[in-house]
This record gives structure tokens, sequence and C-alpha cells, in this order.
């Protein structure tokens, strides 16, 4: 076996020097009832290649972004990763490191933490962010766990154009609190002003940045109201590529800004792992869950940076920690923090360029189409088309030209009439002029 | 000795003191600046193409000033992030016996067959009829994992270890309800030696966390937590292997125990792999459990993530499981996103950690059967003879076989001087990664040793040899060496107080000089 270097003869001099007959000794423990008398019911080792070849065969039954041209957003977008991000975080240092626990020997991983937290707060605009969480979806749970302890209100209002998977996690967390979670309906045309739904019980309100339907509102008078009534705004980005061109959240006066890093080095990846961001201003940081690095200094007086306020977390305060994360998404934070560098402020900047330039030319192409209406009057790289009939059927007849056509409103609301003629179609700087010119023949032809 | 240009070839009168540098750097290991130090508005790394002209529709909501990232192009990136790495320890560098964490291999097919298009380049709502292999890999997974655990379903979607536990939890939460005892079902019993992430999980969960007291020999107190028994209790969180390195010899008693007041098993998963091929939870009585991915199968800890947390569930479980699911009907595998039935909902958005599935599945497949048996077998079997070898200089926490981690306490370090924290920071400068310590809480001064299977004889003998040699010297009164540790790595022992006492958790600009006068 490849991977493990014990030899026969180093068993059993190691057992000599225990003192022990056997290794099955050594599980001695074990209720003899539950110890197996021989190997489970599956395949034996295999060698690196026939591994390899199982793997691959799976592999290729996938019919990936990569040979069809893929216009699906919805939470999850494909951008460029420049070759430099992968080789890079594949360097044993990164990858095969653990959390850093022993900061003397972890200082690569914690600086690199230490920009990642400054790249996400100015993206964000917020003072501070944190070491990551698992994904855009999560954190946006936990930011909503966070305002309830801020707040002491337990009454939550989410925008009908939150991402329904968001709002679906925080619903469930929510149901073991006993938390109200007021629920709007989605507004595919765009939603109106919240500030009507909070009360003085109210802990948050949870909008989206641009929203699921890719509208680009300005929150700010929402964010007063919010305030004023003594509550949280929590705005949620799902694409962090658009940041690079609209006002930030902070700017707009939110209280945490939560988003999925995904669309930065990380990938599609069939849906993870992903990347949490989480921000939020300076004077809730005793309350925000998850690893924060910060700087110090060593015994000779030299900057270093450790792991910081861990007495929010589970494993100094057990019961009573802010939030039961351990691991977070180490990895894909260093993917995202490498992707930024590179793009760097000119880089980021022209990609956002890019892609709105491609989203606007593909919802014109798109709005041509006889029957087909675009509902976005503002949008970044994503927006919703109502189609002339149920858009999944539309979907599968451009999968068989060859395109992946964006995602249909009945996959991410099932059972809701009024989404199944929704179709939220994206586009970013993957997409060539060509590829949106034969999308928008290919519907025609399919709604034809 | 001299060269031909009568340029010496030996080191000569060398001075062994150290020097100052001009930069700070000392050799191969370079002092890094912040990257934000570093850059200039203009430079970038990615070359783009330029944007067509289009009429904005941003909405009034382009962004108006300058975000505030540096530019550097690729070689400076590049540079930077390497420099980075080398002030990391890692596994392919040494032994890293951090308990608990289980550092082993991770072996690079994964990382390639990870990266094959069609599971990284696949967008998790792509039309089901373009998803069929990565539907297959998590069906595939999710039959190895129930015939390891002897479990009847899996929930694949949670993220990490500590998400496991909230499923689970959740799990168990939601079948109590739909019997009607939600409301009286408010106690969840959670040995004082768990890991954190279980009190705080049942808390997060809402119910209350009942500690039970540990015997002398390190193992769940079993007639206290048969007193603690009764109609109120939920669950029982236990982690086995538990976190002092030992199986928890009364398993089944507390399973039935705890089933007897009609109360849940959640087993903490983080140990499976000392048992993995071995003993099936299943035949221990688990209603759930998680399993670290990124333990027992060997994906990559990242730095500290990604993870993932499958759980395993009984029957009784099995319908609360989050969506979505993956279904096999003659042979074929579907993802199943929508139901109407007992699910307790939605965990995350989309479909779990793919790129975790496809590295543990050929983990799994590299191994089969027999590896991953052979892998606990090994893991166990260095583990005690660490112990063996070091139980005469050091003192182990208990007697007896370990699992497949040593536990020792501080007592061998009695007035010497050297704490624990010392002799971690010793660890350092020999090369080593530190063992986990004071961790866990039920032993004094803990020191928590996981070698796993990953290590060579020659590898653990060095190891056992240089711990010998540490335990010698801090009872010979050697203190400096342990008190002013680590001297060899990148950095000297760091004020942790002070970064807590005045965080500073990101960069800021330095302020503007002072206008001359």
């Amino acid at each position: 076996m490849r991977y493990l270097p014990l030899t026969g003869d180093d068993r059993a001099e190691m057992l000599a020097a225990i003192g022990a007959p056997s290794v099955d000794d050594l599980f001695r423990d074990v209720p003899e009832a539950a110890r197996l008398s021989g190997p489970v019911d599956l395949p034996r080792h295999l060698g690196e290649f026939e591994v390899e070849q199982a793997i691959s065969a799976m592999a290729a039954k996938s019919r990936h972004s990569g040979v069809m041209a893929s216009f699906l957003g919805a939470g999850a977008y494909r951008h460029h990763i420049p070759a430099a991000v992968d080789h890079l975080i594949q360097r044993s240092e990164f990858l095969t490191s653990y959390t850093p626990y022993q900061p003397e020997i972890a200082q690569g991983t914690l600086q690199y933490l230490f920009e990642f937290q400054t790249q996400v707060a100015l993206l964000t605009g917020m003072e501070v962010a944190n070491a990551s969480m698992y994904d855009g979806s999560t954190a946006c749970a936990e930011a909503v766990e966070m305002a309830r302890r801020v707040t002491g209100r337990h009454r939550v209002v989410l925008s009908g154009n939150l991402h329904p998977h968001y709002a679906e996690v925080i619903r469930t967390l929510a149901a073991l609190h006993g938390t109200e979670v007021v629920s709007k309906p989605a507004a595919p045309g765009g939603e109106g002003d919240l500030s009507g739904d909070v009360d003085g019980g109210t802990a948050c309100v949870v909008v989206q940045y641009p929203d699921v339907f890719g509208h680009v509102t300005d929150f700010t008078a929402l964010a007063k109201a919010v305030q004023g009534a003594g509550a949280l705004l929590i705005v949620a980005v799902t694409e962090v590529v658009a940041l690079g061109a609209l006002v930030p959240p902070g700017a707009m006066g939110a209280d945490i800004v939560v988003g999925e890093g995904q669309g930065l080095g990380v990938g599609l990846q069939y849906g993870g792992p992903y990347l949490g961001l989480f921000a939020a201003r300076a004077k809730f940081v005793r309350q925000m869950p998850g690893r924060l690095c910060g700087e110090t200094v060593d015994a000779t007086g030299r900057r270093g940076f450790v792991l910081t306020l861990s007495t929010r977390e589970q494993h100094i305060r057990r019961e009573k920690a802010t939030s039961n994360i351990c691991t977070n998404s180490g990895l894909c934070s260093l993917a995202f923090t490498i992707h930024l560098s590179l793009l760097g402020e000119a880089g980021l900047v022209k990609l956002a360029a890019l892609n709105h330039a491609r989203a606007v030319t593909l919802a014109d192409a798109l709005a041509g189409v006889p029957g087909v209406k675009l509902l976005n009057q503002s949008f970044f790289n994503e927006f919703t088309l109502r189609l002339p009939k149920a858009a999944a059927p539309v979907v599968e007849g451009l999968v068989a030209r060859g395109i992946l056509g964006g995602v249909p409103g009945a996959r991410l609301w099932p059972g809701d009439p009024a989404a199944d003629d929704l179709l939220i179609v994206a586009a970013t700087e993957t997409n060539s002029e060509a590829e949106i010119a034969a999308f928008a023949k290919a519907l025609a032809e399919v709604l034809a | 000795m001299m060269n031909r240009q009568g340029r010496p070839s030996t080191p000569g009168e060398a001075s062994s003191g150290a020097v100052d540098t001009v930069l700070g750097h000392r050799g191969l290991d370079h002092e890094e600046a912040l990257i934000f130090e570093q850059g200039q508005a203009g430079r970038s790394g990615v070359d783009l193409p330029e944007v067509p002209a289009v009429t904005s529709r941003l909405g009034n909501l382009a962004r108006k000033g300058p975000i505030g990232l540096p530019g550097l192009s690729e070689p400076q990136v590049v540079r930077h992030y390497v420099r980075l790495s080398r002030r990391n320890y890692a596994i392919d560098m040494g032994l890293y016996p951090l308990g608990s964490c289980t550092m082993k291999h991770n072996p690079r097919l994964n990382e390639k067959l990870a990266r094959l298009p069609g599971f990284a380049d696949l967008h998790p709502l792509a039309p089901l009829s373009t998803t069929e292999g990565a539907v297959e890999v998590m069906g595939v997974l999710a039959h190895w994992l129930k015939v390891l655990t002897g479990m009847p379903a899996v929930a694949l979607t949670p993220k990490a270890g500590a998400h496991g536990e909230l499923c689970g939890i959740m799990a168990i939460r939601a079948a109590h309800v739909a019997r009607g005892e939600g409301e009286t079902r408010k106690r969840i019993l959670v040995p004082e030696s768990a890991h954190g992430t279980n009190p705080a999980t049942a808390a997060y969960c809402g119910f209350t966390v009942d500690p039970v007291p540990a015997t002398a020999e390190g193992r769940v107190d079993l007639a206290a937590l048969k007193a603690k028994l009764g109609p109120d209790v939920a669950a029982i969180m236990l982690t086995n292997p538990n976190t002092c390195g030992l199986f928890e010899r009364d398993i089944r008693e507390i399973a039935e125990a705890v089933h007897g007041v009609g109360g849940y098993f959640y087993c903490d998963g983080a140990n499976f792999n000392a048992i993995v091929g071995r003993v099936r939870p299943g035949d221990l009585g688990v209603d759930a459990m998680h399993i670290n991915l990124h333990k027992t199968f060997s994906t990559p800890h990242g730095g500290g993530g990604p993870g993932a947390g499958p759980v395993v569930l009984s029957a009784a479980l099995a319908p609360f499981a989050p969506l979505p699911w993956v279904v096999e009907k003659d042979g074929r595998f579907a993802l199943v996103e929508d139901d109407k039935g007992q699910s307790f909902g939605r965990m995350a958005a989309f479909n779990g950690q793919m790129g975790m599935f496809s590295r543990a599945l050929a983990y799994m497949m590299s191994h089969g059967a027999d590896g991953l048996a052979q892998a606990a077998s090994d893991a166990v079997l260095s583990a005690n003879y660490i112990q063996a070898r070091l139980s005469d200089v050091m003192t182990a926490a208990f007697d007896g076989p370990c699992m497949h981690e040593a536990l020792f306490d501080d007592r061998f370090l009695k007035d010497t001087g050297v704490t624990t924290l010392d002799f971690a920071k010793a660890m350092i400068d020999e090369g080593y990664h530190p063992m986990t310590m004071y961790f866990p809480l039920v032993v004094h001064g803990a020191m928590l040793i996981e070698p796993t299977e990953s290590e060579s004889k020659e590898s653990l003998d060095e190891f056992i040899a240089v711990m010998r040699r540490l335990a010698e010297a801090a009872r010979a009164g050697e203190v400096d060496r342990f008190t002013g540790a680590p001297h060899y790595a990148p950095r000297r022992r760091l004020d942790e107080t002070l970064a807590a006492r005045k965080p500073v958790l990101r960069w800021t600009p330095p302020a503007p000089a002072q206008a001359a006068e």
C-alpha cells in the first residue's frame, strides 16, 4: 500500500517494544461483538492508475461549463482563474498545514489571513472582516444569529429577493431558537422599500446586493430606517466581483456584510467548497463568529500575526461561544486573496466593467428575442427574463444546443407557479460575444 | 585549501554568532512586507481585453472612490506567496503530531482528480441532465460511508465537522419534535473531555449542556451518566475513541441506557480514523455521527479548511436529513433538491463540499477495505509505540493501550520551571510542529500526540529520540532552551495578550507625513 510506510518487520518490532502480542490486542477495549472479523464489503485497494481511470470515468459523465457556453449564476459565477492561483495554493506549506495554532511556525497562513481580512473590509466598505466562513449562505445565517445577540431581539425580516437557499438556511437555523422570520415574497421586477416591515422588535433586515434577480438597489434609506428602529441591516453579496463596480454596502450604511467569495479564485466545484465572507462594524467585533487574525509583536519586537479574540470561540468558551464553527475555508481564502492580489485595484475594476459590459450586451440580445421580457432596469452581470413559457424545458432545449442558458425559476422556487417562466441569466468575462450571439439565436429557436 | 583563483574553498574562521542583516532577511528566511506595502497603483497581474463601450445599467450605484487595493505584477505576487509559504510548517515537511487533528499524508492523486473539469467546472445549479458524473461521486461516496459505518443513511451537505454536529443534533431535535417531545427534551449530556464544538453545538441548537464526569481511567463515568438520565434528555454527544485517545469500553451500555430513556446517541466521529474498517459505529448503537473527511479520509487541512462533515444517520433519524439528497435507482444516481417530507431543511446553499467528496473517494478507493483497516491499525500501533517508548521519561495520563493518539500530562515537568507550552515551543526548535497542548481539559497540562499511519518507523524513532532528550533536558534544569523557545522559527514567541487587548485586525494606510514647513 503506497501510502503506508510501515513494513511487516517494523510492525513486529513495534509490537515487541509495546509488549503486545498483536495489533488486535491493542483494540481489546472494543466490545468483542463489535470487532469485525474481516474486511467490510467494499473493493480492495487499487493502484493510482486504476483509481484515476475509475474516477475520471465518472467525471466524463458530466457536461461541464468548459464544453458548453455557460450563462449560469444565481449564487455561483464562472470566472477565469489565473494559473498562478492554483499553483500557489498547492504549495505544500499552505495545502498541508493546519489551523495556525502555533503562530511562530504559521506566519505564512496568518499573514495572508490578515491581508485577506483587509481586502474583504476594503471591498465591502466595512471596518473589520473575519478569516472566512463556510460559504455565503452560512455566513448569512450566522449574521442573523449575531444580530439577535447584538440586539437581544428575535424577529428577522428577509427580503423576498434574497437568494432562496440563503433564506432557507436562515429559516432552518432560526427554527432552533424560536426566532420569528418574516419572509417577503419574491419580487422579480424589483422589490420596494422594506422600511415599513421594521418594528421595535426587529433584530435585523437581510437584503441582497445585487439581489437574486440581479437588481441593484440603493439601501441607504433602508439602513437609516432600520437603525432608527434599533435593528441591524445585513447585506448579502453573492457575486463578489460586483464590488469592483458598485458602491460598497458599507458606504450605504450596512451593519454586517456577508458574501460568497467563490467568484474570486475558488471556482464552481458543483457548490463547494466555497468561501464565506463576513465583515462588520468594529463595535460588533466581539460578537462576530469565526476566526480573527490580528497583528502583534514577538519577543524581539518584530511584527507578527496570531489568531486573536478567541474568547468568542468554541474551543475556549464551549457552550457560551458565539458560534460552533471551528474549521473554516482557509485554502479558499488563500485562493481568493491571491486572485485579488493578481488583479489589484486596476484589474478588479476592469474585470467588473467587463462583466457588466458583457451582461449589457447579453441582455439586449436576449430581450430582442420575440416574447422575451427583460425585468431589470438595473443589474451588474446578471438579470432576469420572463419567458413566454415555462423556463425549465427551455433550459433543456438550450442544453441540446450546447448552451447552459441560465437558472430557471422553478429550480429556486420549486412549486411556485409564479416563478415557472422566470429565467435568471448571468454573463461574465468568460462569455465571448460569439457565445452571446449563439445564445440569442438558440433561445429564439427553442421558443419558436 | 585554495581553488585555482586563490579563493578559499573551506569555511575558514567563521564566527558562529548572529549578525544583523541589512533588510532583516536570514538567508533563505525572508522577511516579507504586507502586500499592501508593496503595490503600486496601475500595475496588475492580469491582462483583460478592452471593455466594450456600453451604457451603464448600474442604477446610479457605480463605485465612486478607489477601493484601496495594491497593484502588482504576476512575478511579484508569486514571490510574495512563495515567501509566505516558507514561513509555515506542514505535514509534507515533517511529522505533525497534532492530536485530534489527524495530520496524515495528503495523496496528490486526490488533488489531480478533484480538478477534473467534470467536477471542478460544474455549476451547482447546472441542469441535472448535465451533472451525472458529480452526482455519481456523491452516490458512491455515500455508499462507502454507509458500509464503513454500518449505518443506513448519510447526509452529505455539512461543510465541516462542527457543521456535521449541527446537522446531527438538528436531526435529533426534529425527531423529538415529530413525536411531540420537542418541548420536554431540552438537555444534552456532554462528557467533560469533549471537543469544544460539542457543547457549542448543543447550546446553539437551544439545548442545555449537562457535563458528564470522567473516571480516573479517562472514560465516561457510566454510573454518573445513568444518574443524569431522564425523560428530558434529548441526546448524549460522545466522542469515540474519546479525546483522551481511549476507546469507551462501556459504549454499548451507554447507548442502551440513553435509548432506554428515549434519547439519541450522537457520536463525534473526529476519531473515526482509529477504527475505520475494523469497527462499525452502527454496531455500537450510534444514531448519528459526523465524519471529518479532512481527517479520516485525508482531504487536505489547507491551513484551516475547507473540511467536510457528512453525517451518517440511523433509520430513525434518516427522514429528517437536510436537503439535498442523493438517491440511487437502477444503478444511477439522482439529486433530490425539493422534498415535502420531514427534512429539517437546508444547511447551506447548494450540494456540499464536492471538492472534498472527489478527494475522499479517491483516498478510499486507493486504500480499499483492506487498506483502510490497515491504516487504522498502523495509526493505533504507532501511537502505542510512542506511548510505550516515552512513558519512562514523560508521564502517560492513563494506563493501558491507547487508540490512535497518546496522551501525556505535565507531571514529568513538575518543579522543572518548564510548562507544557514551553515544552511545545522547544519542539519547534527541534523541527517539529508541537502536539496538541492543554486539551483535553480533563488532564493537567495535556500533551496529545497523534502520529497517524503516515510515519515510517525511522521517523517515529527520530521523534521519540527528540522527545526523550527534551524530557531529560527539562529535568536536568536546562530551562532556557524551553522558556526562550522557539529560537529557530521565523518569529520568537508572539504576544497573544497584546493582540487581544489592542486588536489590530486589518492593515490601514500610514497617516500622511506632516508637510514640510
